[in-house]
Protein backbone atom coordinates (compact mmCIF):
# COMPACT_ATOMS: atom_id res chain seq x y z
CA UNK A 1 0.00 0.00 0.00
CA UNK A 2 1.62 3.38 -1.35
CA UNK A 3 0.63 5.88 1.72
CA UNK A 4 2.40 8.46 -0.20
CA UNK A 5 -0.31 8.67 -2.91
CA UNK A 6 -3.09 8.14 -0.72
CA UNK A 7 -1.97 11.13 1.74
CA UNK A 8 -1.19 13.18 -1.83
CA UNK A 9 -5.34 12.39 -2.57
CA UNK A 10 -6.06 13.61 0.78
CA UNK A 11 -4.42 16.98 0.20
CA UNK A 12 -6.23 17.81 -3.22
CA UNK A 13 -9.29 18.75 -0.78
CA UNK A 14 -6.86 21.53 0.56
CA UNK A 15 -4.13 21.95 2.78
CA UNK A 16 -3.84 19.93 6.04
CA UNK A 17 -2.06 18.79 9.35
CA UNK A 18 -0.07 15.42 9.68
CA UNK A 19 -2.76 14.59 12.50
CA UNK A 20 -5.50 15.50 10.10
CA UNK A 21 -4.11 13.62 6.97
CA UNK A 22 -3.66 10.18 9.82
CA UNK A 23 -7.78 10.80 10.59
CA UNK A 24 -8.86 11.26 6.98
CA UNK A 25 -6.58 8.42 5.64
CA UNK A 26 -8.04 5.91 8.48
CA UNK A 27 -11.91 7.25 7.74
CA UNK A 28 -11.68 6.62 3.91
CA UNK A 29 -10.03 3.05 3.90
CA UNK A 30 -12.37 1.94 7.07
CA UNK A 31 -9.41 1.81 9.00
CA UNK A 32 -8.50 -1.13 7.14
CA UNK A 33 -4.96 0.44 7.26
CA UNK A 34 -4.12 2.17 10.68
CA UNK A 35 -1.68 4.16 10.19
CA UNK A 36 0.84 5.81 13.01
CA UNK A 37 1.54 9.48 13.32
CA UNK A 38 5.57 8.70 12.96
CA UNK A 39 4.79 7.05 9.53
CA UNK A 40 2.78 9.97 8.50
CA UNK A 41 5.21 12.79 9.04
CA UNK A 42 8.24 10.92 7.76
CA UNK A 43 6.35 10.49 4.38
CA UNK A 44 5.66 13.76 4.33
CA UNK A 45 8.95 14.82 4.82
CA UNK A 46 10.22 12.51 2.46
CA UNK A 47 7.75 14.42 -0.25
CA UNK A 48 9.08 17.26 0.77
CA UNK A 49 12.05 16.38 0.27
CA UNK A 50 11.13 15.23 -3.64
CA UNK A 51 9.37 18.48 -4.28
CA UNK A 52 5.15 16.41 -4.08
CA UNK A 53 4.23 18.78 -1.03
CA UNK A 54 5.11 22.20 0.64
CA UNK A 55 4.99 22.96 3.96
CA UNK A 56 3.03 26.48 4.94
CA UNK A 57 4.37 28.56 7.84
CA UNK A 58 3.83 27.32 11.52
CA UNK A 59 1.32 28.21 13.51
CA UNK A 60 1.31 29.24 17.15
CA UNK A 61 1.24 25.55 18.35
CA UNK A 62 4.49 24.57 16.20
CA UNK A 63 2.17 22.67 13.70
CA UNK A 64 2.65 22.74 9.83
CA UNK A 65 0.07 22.84 7.01
CA UNK A 66 0.90 20.94 3.96
CA UNK A 67 -0.19 21.43 0.16
CA UNK A 68 0.35 19.21 -2.79
CA UNK A 69 2.65 20.82 -5.17
CA UNK A 70 1.83 20.54 -9.12
CA UNK A 71 4.59 17.63 -9.01
CA UNK A 72 2.48 16.46 -6.54
CA UNK A 73 -0.21 16.40 -8.80
CA UNK A 74 1.23 14.76 -11.63
CA UNK A 75 2.34 12.02 -9.44
CA UNK A 76 -0.85 11.72 -8.23
CA UNK A 77 -2.19 11.39 -11.58
CA UNK A 78 0.11 8.86 -12.72
CA UNK A 79 -0.90 6.57 -9.99
CA UNK A 80 -4.45 6.72 -10.75
CA UNK A 81 -3.93 5.77 -14.03
CA UNK A 82 -1.96 2.91 -13.35
CA UNK A 83 -3.44 0.00 -12.53
CA UNK A 84 -2.42 -2.43 -9.66
CA UNK A 85 -0.26 -5.70 -10.51
CA UNK A 86 -1.65 -8.57 -9.55
CA UNK A 87 1.44 -10.66 -7.34
CA UNK A 88 3.87 -9.44 -4.89
CA UNK A 89 1.36 -10.67 -2.24
CA UNK A 90 2.91 -12.28 0.37
CA UNK A 91 3.36 -15.68 0.63
CA UNK A 92 0.20 -16.79 1.15
CA UNK A 93 -0.03 -18.93 4.67
CA UNK A 94 -2.69 -20.85 3.79
CA UNK A 95 -1.76 -22.63 0.77
CA UNK A 96 1.22 -23.53 2.53
CA UNK A 97 -0.24 -25.19 5.32
CA UNK A 98 -2.94 -27.11 2.87
CA UNK A 99 -0.11 -28.03 1.03
CA UNK A 100 1.97 -29.73 4.04
CA UNK A 101 -1.04 -31.26 5.22
CA UNK A 102 -1.13 -33.28 2.43
CA UNK A 103 2.22 -34.17 2.87
CA UNK A 104 2.63 -34.81 6.41
CA UNK A 105 0.90 -37.71 7.83
CA UNK A 106 -1.48 -38.13 10.60
CA UNK A 107 -2.85 -34.73 9.30
CA UNK A 108 -6.64 -34.37 8.77
CA UNK A 109 -6.89 -32.51 5.50
CA UNK A 110 -10.56 -31.99 5.85
CA UNK A 111 -10.41 -31.07 9.29
CA UNK A 112 -7.77 -28.21 8.48
CA UNK A 113 -10.10 -26.78 5.78
CA UNK A 114 -13.25 -26.96 7.39
CA UNK A 115 -11.40 -25.25 10.55
CA UNK A 116 -10.61 -22.58 7.84
CA UNK A 117 -13.59 -22.25 6.16
CA UNK A 118 -15.77 -21.34 9.05
CA UNK A 119 -13.09 -19.19 10.02
CA UNK A 120 -13.14 -17.37 6.48
CA UNK A 121 -17.01 -17.54 6.99
CA UNK A 122 -16.45 -15.36 10.33
CA UNK A 123 -14.24 -12.94 9.33
CA UNK A 124 -16.94 -12.40 6.20
CA UNK A 125 -20.16 -11.98 8.48
CA UNK A 126 -17.86 -9.11 10.55
CA UNK A 127 -16.88 -7.65 7.35
CA UNK A 128 -21.29 -7.31 5.98
CA UNK A 129 -21.86 -6.41 9.45
CA UNK A 130 -19.29 -3.66 9.79
CA UNK A 131 -21.07 -2.54 6.49
CA UNK A 132 -24.34 -1.62 7.41
CA UNK A 133 -24.15 1.55 8.28
CA UNK A 134 -21.02 2.85 6.89
CA UNK A 135 -20.23 5.56 3.83
CA UNK A 136 -19.50 4.49 0.13
CA UNK A 137 -15.75 4.33 0.42
CA UNK A 138 -15.94 2.45 3.40
CA UNK A 139 -18.32 0.21 1.75
CA UNK A 140 -16.01 -0.30 -1.35
CA UNK A 141 -12.73 -1.04 0.88
CA UNK A 142 -14.95 -3.40 3.43
CA UNK A 143 -16.49 -5.00 -0.20
CA UNK A 144 -13.20 -5.50 -1.91
CA UNK A 145 -11.88 -7.57 1.58
CA UNK A 146 -15.26 -9.18 1.25
CA UNK A 147 -14.79 -10.53 -2.23
CA UNK A 148 -11.39 -11.68 -1.22
CA UNK A 149 -12.36 -13.61 1.44
CA UNK A 150 -15.30 -15.20 -0.76
CA UNK A 151 -12.69 -16.14 -3.31
CA UNK A 152 -11.13 -18.16 -0.23
CA UNK A 153 -13.81 -19.63 0.60
CA UNK A 154 -14.46 -20.48 -2.84
CA UNK A 155 -11.08 -22.23 -3.06
CA UNK A 156 -11.84 -24.04 0.27
CA UNK A 157 -15.26 -25.77 -1.19
CA UNK A 158 -13.26 -26.46 -4.08
CA UNK A 159 -10.38 -27.91 -2.15
CA UNK A 160 -12.64 -29.98 0.03
CA UNK A 161 -14.58 -31.75 -3.09
CA UNK A 162 -11.11 -32.42 -4.64
CA UNK A 163 -10.38 -34.41 -1.52
CA UNK A 164 -13.53 -36.02 -1.46
CA UNK A 165 -12.61 -37.35 -4.60
CA UNK A 166 -9.07 -38.12 -4.45
CA UNK A 167 -8.06 -38.90 -0.42
CA UNK A 168 -4.66 -37.71 0.69
CA UNK A 169 -2.12 -40.44 -0.55
CA UNK A 170 -1.36 -43.55 1.99
CA UNK A 171 -4.27 -42.28 4.59
CA UNK B 1 -32.30 -1.90 14.93
CA UNK B 2 -29.96 -4.96 15.51
CA UNK B 3 -29.25 -6.23 18.84
CA UNK B 4 -25.48 -7.46 18.89
CA UNK B 5 -26.65 -9.14 22.35
CA UNK B 6 -29.59 -11.15 21.61
CA UNK B 7 -31.43 -11.19 25.35
CA UNK B 8 -31.99 -14.29 26.75
CA UNK B 9 -35.91 -14.60 26.58
CA UNK B 10 -35.99 -13.88 23.30
CA UNK B 11 -32.92 -16.43 22.44
CA UNK B 12 -35.45 -18.77 23.99
CA UNK B 13 -38.33 -18.23 21.48
CA UNK B 14 -37.51 -20.98 18.98
CA UNK B 15 -39.93 -20.97 15.74
CA UNK B 16 -38.58 -23.66 14.42
CA UNK B 17 -36.77 -26.61 15.35
CA UNK B 18 -35.08 -30.16 14.05
CA UNK B 19 -34.51 -32.56 16.26
CA UNK B 20 -32.49 -35.41 14.98
CA UNK B 21 -33.75 -34.99 11.35
CA UNK B 22 -33.16 -37.81 9.25
CA UNK B 23 -34.70 -38.05 5.55
CA UNK B 24 -34.36 -41.31 3.83
CA UNK B 25 -35.55 -41.90 -0.17
CA UNK B 26 -36.37 -44.61 -1.25
CA UNK B 27 -36.10 -48.35 0.26
CA UNK B 28 -33.51 -51.17 0.76
CA UNK B 29 -30.43 -51.03 -1.44
CA UNK B 30 -31.09 -48.01 -3.43
CA UNK B 31 -31.83 -46.44 -0.27
CA UNK B 32 -30.67 -42.23 -0.23
CA UNK B 33 -30.05 -40.52 2.97
CA UNK B 34 -30.59 -36.84 2.53
CA UNK B 35 -30.47 -36.12 5.99
CA UNK B 36 -28.64 -37.96 8.88
CA UNK B 37 -29.72 -36.82 12.34
CA UNK B 38 -29.55 -33.29 12.02
CA UNK B 39 -30.86 -30.38 14.72
CA UNK B 40 -31.10 -27.49 14.40
CA UNK B 41 -33.22 -24.22 16.29
CA UNK B 42 -34.11 -20.82 14.79
CA UNK B 43 -35.00 -18.39 17.07
CA UNK B 44 -37.43 -15.18 16.82
CA UNK B 45 -34.70 -12.30 15.67
CA UNK B 46 -32.32 -14.85 13.99
CA UNK B 47 -30.79 -15.44 10.32
CA UNK B 48 -29.82 -18.21 10.06
CA UNK B 49 -27.72 -19.81 6.77
CA UNK B 50 -27.39 -23.19 5.27
CA UNK B 51 -24.46 -23.88 3.24
CA UNK B 52 -23.17 -26.72 1.26
CA UNK B 53 -22.43 -28.34 -1.92
CA UNK B 54 -25.42 -29.59 -3.99
CA UNK B 55 -26.52 -32.52 -3.02
CA UNK B 56 -25.40 -32.13 0.95
CA UNK B 57 -29.32 -31.75 1.88
CA UNK B 58 -29.62 -28.07 1.87
CA UNK B 59 -33.21 -27.81 0.35
CA UNK B 60 -34.26 -31.31 2.22
CA UNK B 61 -33.71 -29.50 5.33
CA UNK B 62 -35.64 -26.09 4.28
CA UNK B 63 -38.64 -28.45 3.29
CA UNK B 64 -38.58 -30.28 6.35
CA UNK B 65 -38.43 -27.11 8.09
CA UNK B 66 -41.80 -25.72 6.55
CA UNK B 67 -43.65 -28.94 6.45
CA UNK B 68 -43.56 -29.14 2.33
CA UNK B 69 -41.87 -33.10 3.40
CA UNK B 70 -42.03 -35.36 5.90
CA UNK B 71 -39.23 -36.60 8.62
CA UNK B 72 -38.06 -40.14 8.19
CA UNK B 73 -37.20 -40.08 11.85
CA UNK B 74 -36.77 -36.88 13.99
CA UNK B 75 -39.11 -34.25 14.64
CA UNK B 76 -40.10 -31.14 13.33
CA UNK B 77 -41.77 -28.17 15.49
CA UNK B 78 -42.82 -25.02 13.85
CA UNK B 79 -44.14 -22.37 16.88
CA UNK B 80 -44.00 -25.74 19.46
CA UNK B 81 -46.48 -27.49 16.91
CA UNK B 82 -44.75 -31.54 15.88
CA UNK B 83 -45.23 -31.44 12.49
CA UNK B 84 -45.10 -35.51 12.79
CA UNK B 85 -48.61 -36.06 14.44
CA UNK B 86 -50.57 -33.04 12.14
CA UNK B 87 -53.04 -34.30 9.79
CA UNK B 88 -52.18 -33.61 6.13
CA UNK B 89 -54.90 -31.26 6.16
CA UNK B 90 -53.66 -29.50 9.71
CA UNK B 91 -49.76 -29.54 7.78
CA UNK B 92 -51.69 -27.65 5.01
CA UNK B 93 -52.99 -24.87 7.17
CA UNK B 94 -50.13 -24.90 9.40
CA UNK B 95 -48.01 -24.12 6.17
CA UNK B 96 -50.30 -21.42 5.28
CA UNK B 97 -50.66 -19.62 8.42
CA UNK B 98 -46.88 -19.72 10.07
CA UNK B 99 -44.59 -20.32 7.19
CA UNK B 100 -43.79 -18.19 4.28
CA UNK B 101 -41.44 -19.11 1.12
CA UNK B 102 -38.94 -17.50 -1.06
CA UNK B 103 -37.93 -19.46 -4.09
CA UNK B 104 -35.23 -18.27 -6.55
CA UNK B 105 -37.86 -18.35 -9.36
CA UNK B 106 -40.48 -15.79 -7.04
CA UNK B 107 -43.21 -17.18 -8.66
CA UNK B 108 -45.16 -13.89 -8.59
CA UNK B 109 -48.29 -14.33 -11.07
CA UNK B 110 -47.54 -11.88 -14.16
CA UNK B 111 -51.02 -11.06 -13.92
CA UNK B 112 -51.52 -10.00 -10.56
CA UNK B 113 -50.49 -6.29 -9.01
CA UNK B 114 -47.84 -6.63 -6.07
CA UNK B 115 -50.54 -6.02 -3.58
CA UNK B 116 -52.74 -8.72 -5.63
CA UNK B 117 -49.71 -11.01 -5.26
CA UNK B 118 -49.33 -10.29 -1.55
CA UNK B 119 -52.57 -10.98 -0.83
CA UNK B 120 -53.19 -14.26 -2.51
CA UNK B 121 -52.26 -16.18 0.44
CA UNK B 122 -54.37 -14.48 2.62
CA UNK B 123 -57.52 -14.73 0.53
CA UNK B 124 -56.86 -18.54 -0.24
CA UNK B 125 -56.76 -18.45 3.61
CA UNK B 126 -60.21 -17.19 3.94
CA UNK B 127 -59.82 -13.67 4.55
CA UNK B 128 -61.99 -11.34 2.97
CA UNK B 129 -60.69 -9.13 -0.04
CA UNK B 130 -60.84 -5.37 2.10
CA UNK B 131 -58.91 -7.23 5.12
CA UNK B 132 -56.49 -9.26 2.89
CA UNK B 133 -55.31 -5.95 1.22
CA UNK B 134 -54.92 -3.98 4.01
CA UNK B 135 -52.77 -6.63 5.08
CA UNK B 136 -50.76 -6.45 1.84
CA UNK B 137 -50.18 -2.88 1.72
CA UNK B 138 -49.07 -3.32 5.53
CA UNK B 139 -46.76 -6.03 4.64
CA UNK B 140 -45.18 -3.68 1.71
CA UNK B 141 -44.93 -0.81 3.54
CA UNK B 142 -42.98 -2.32 6.10
CA UNK B 143 -40.59 -3.53 3.22
CA UNK B 144 -40.53 0.35 1.61
CA UNK B 145 -42.31 -1.53 -1.21
CA UNK B 146 -45.85 0.92 -0.73
CA UNK B 147 -44.90 2.58 -4.02
CA UNK B 148 -45.10 -0.40 -6.05
CA UNK B 149 -48.67 -1.97 -4.94
CA UNK B 150 -50.29 -1.14 -8.14
CA UNK B 151 -47.17 -2.56 -10.63
CA UNK B 152 -47.15 -5.96 -12.18
CA UNK B 153 -43.99 -7.92 -12.18
CA UNK B 154 -42.81 -7.35 -15.14
CA UNK B 155 -43.12 -3.76 -14.48
CA UNK B 156 -40.58 -3.81 -11.50
CA UNK B 157 -36.44 -4.87 -11.14
CA UNK B 158 -35.41 -7.78 -9.69
CA UNK B 159 -34.88 -6.43 -6.30
CA UNK B 160 -38.04 -4.93 -6.33
CA UNK B 161 -39.67 -8.36 -7.54
CA UNK B 162 -37.98 -10.10 -4.53
CA UNK B 163 -39.23 -7.48 -1.95
CA UNK B 164 -42.81 -8.34 -3.61
CA UNK B 165 -41.93 -12.29 -2.81
CA UNK B 166 -41.13 -11.61 0.52
CA UNK B 167 -43.97 -9.33 2.01
CA UNK B 168 -45.70 -12.13 0.35
CA UNK B 169 -44.10 -14.74 2.11
CA UNK B 170 -44.68 -12.93 5.84
CA UNK B 171 -47.89 -11.14 5.29
CA UNK B 172 -50.25 -12.05 8.24
CA UNK B 173 -48.96 -13.43 11.35
CA UNK B 174 -46.28 -15.69 9.87
CA UNK B 175 -42.95 -15.56 11.48
CA UNK B 176 -40.68 -18.21 9.99
CA UNK B 177 -39.78 -17.35 6.49
CA UNK B 178 -37.37 -19.79 4.22
CA UNK B 179 -35.39 -18.83 1.38
CA UNK B 180 -34.45 -21.44 -1.22
CA UNK B 181 -31.14 -19.74 -3.08
CA UNK B 182 -33.35 -16.35 -2.94
CA UNK B 183 -30.73 -14.38 -4.91
CA UNK B 184 -30.68 -16.60 -8.04
CA UNK B 185 -28.55 -15.45 -10.14
CA UNK B 186 -28.82 -11.25 -9.88
CA UNK B 187 -25.49 -9.70 -9.85
CA UNK B 188 -24.15 -9.13 -6.09
CA UNK B 189 -25.51 -5.51 -5.32
CA UNK B 190 -29.00 -6.86 -5.79
CA UNK B 191 -27.88 -9.80 -3.94
CA UNK B 192 -26.80 -8.17 -0.88
CA UNK B 193 -30.00 -5.72 -1.15
CA UNK B 194 -32.05 -9.17 -0.98
CA UNK B 195 -30.07 -10.41 1.73
CA UNK B 196 -30.09 -6.86 3.17
CA UNK B 197 -34.45 -7.34 3.14
CA UNK B 198 -33.88 -10.92 4.72
CA UNK B 199 -31.42 -9.31 7.73
CA UNK B 200 -34.18 -6.60 8.17
CA UNK B 201 -36.97 -9.26 8.85
CA UNK B 202 -35.11 -10.59 11.10
CA UNK B 203 -34.00 -8.02 13.23
CA UNK B 204 -37.84 -6.94 13.14
CA UNK B 205 -38.37 -10.50 14.55
CA UNK B 206 -38.86 -13.27 12.24
CA UNK B 207 -37.22 -16.38 12.40
CA UNK B 208 -35.29 -16.38 9.05
CA UNK B 209 -33.68 -19.49 7.77
CA UNK B 210 -31.68 -19.07 4.28
CA UNK B 211 -30.14 -21.98 1.67
CA UNK B 212 -27.59 -20.62 -0.71
CA UNK B 213 -24.31 -21.88 -1.86
CA UNK B 214 -22.40 -18.55 -1.66
CA UNK B 215 -20.52 -17.29 1.15
CA UNK B 216 -20.95 -13.42 0.35
CA UNK B 217 -24.84 -13.99 1.24
CA UNK B 218 -24.53 -16.89 4.21
CA UNK B 219 -22.45 -14.10 5.58
CA UNK B 220 -25.23 -11.64 6.69
CA UNK B 221 -26.07 -14.37 8.65
CA UNK B 222 -25.81 -14.54 12.65
CA UNK B 223 -25.02 -18.48 12.38
CA UNK B 224 -23.79 -20.31 9.07
CA UNK B 225 -24.26 -24.37 9.13
CA UNK B 226 -22.46 -26.03 6.95
CA UNK B 227 -24.09 -29.25 5.32
CA UNK B 228 -22.03 -31.81 3.77
CA UNK B 229 -23.42 -35.69 3.12
CA UNK B 230 -26.97 -34.90 5.13
CA UNK B 231 -25.02 -33.92 8.14
CA UNK B 232 -23.63 -30.83 9.75
CA UNK B 233 -20.21 -30.23 9.40
CA UNK B 234 -19.29 -26.92 11.22
CA UNK B 235 -21.09 -23.50 12.10
CA UNK B 236 -20.07 -20.30 12.21
CA UNK B 237 -21.63 -18.00 14.35
CA UNK B 238 -21.05 -14.21 14.42
CA UNK B 239 -19.49 -12.59 17.29
CA UNK B 240 -17.60 -15.23 18.57
CA UNK B 241 -14.27 -14.38 17.05
CA UNK B 242 -14.06 -10.72 18.88
CA UNK B 243 -11.79 -11.72 21.45
CA UNK B 244 -9.23 -13.42 19.04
Amino acid sequence: MTIRHGLLALLTQGPRYGYQLRAEFEASTGATWPLNIGQVYTTLSRMERDGLVAPGEQDEQGRVVYSITDKGRADLERWFATPVRQADRPRDELVIKLAMAMTAPGVDVARVVQAQRSATMRTLQELTRAKRGAGVAQRLVLDSMIFQAEAEQRWLAHCEAVLAASPKEGA
Amino acid sequence: MTSRDPDPDASADVVARLVEVTRQHGDGAGAVRALKGVSLDVAAGELVAVMGPSGSGKSTLLNLAGGLDRTTSGEVEVEGVALSGLSAADLAALRRRRVGYVFQDLNLIPSLTAAENVMLPRELDGVRTARARQEALAALEELGAADLADRFPEEMSGGQRQRVAIARALVGERRLLLADEPTGAVDTLVGDEILGILRGRADAGAAVLVVTHEPRYAAWADRVVFLKDGEIADAAEAGLVSAR
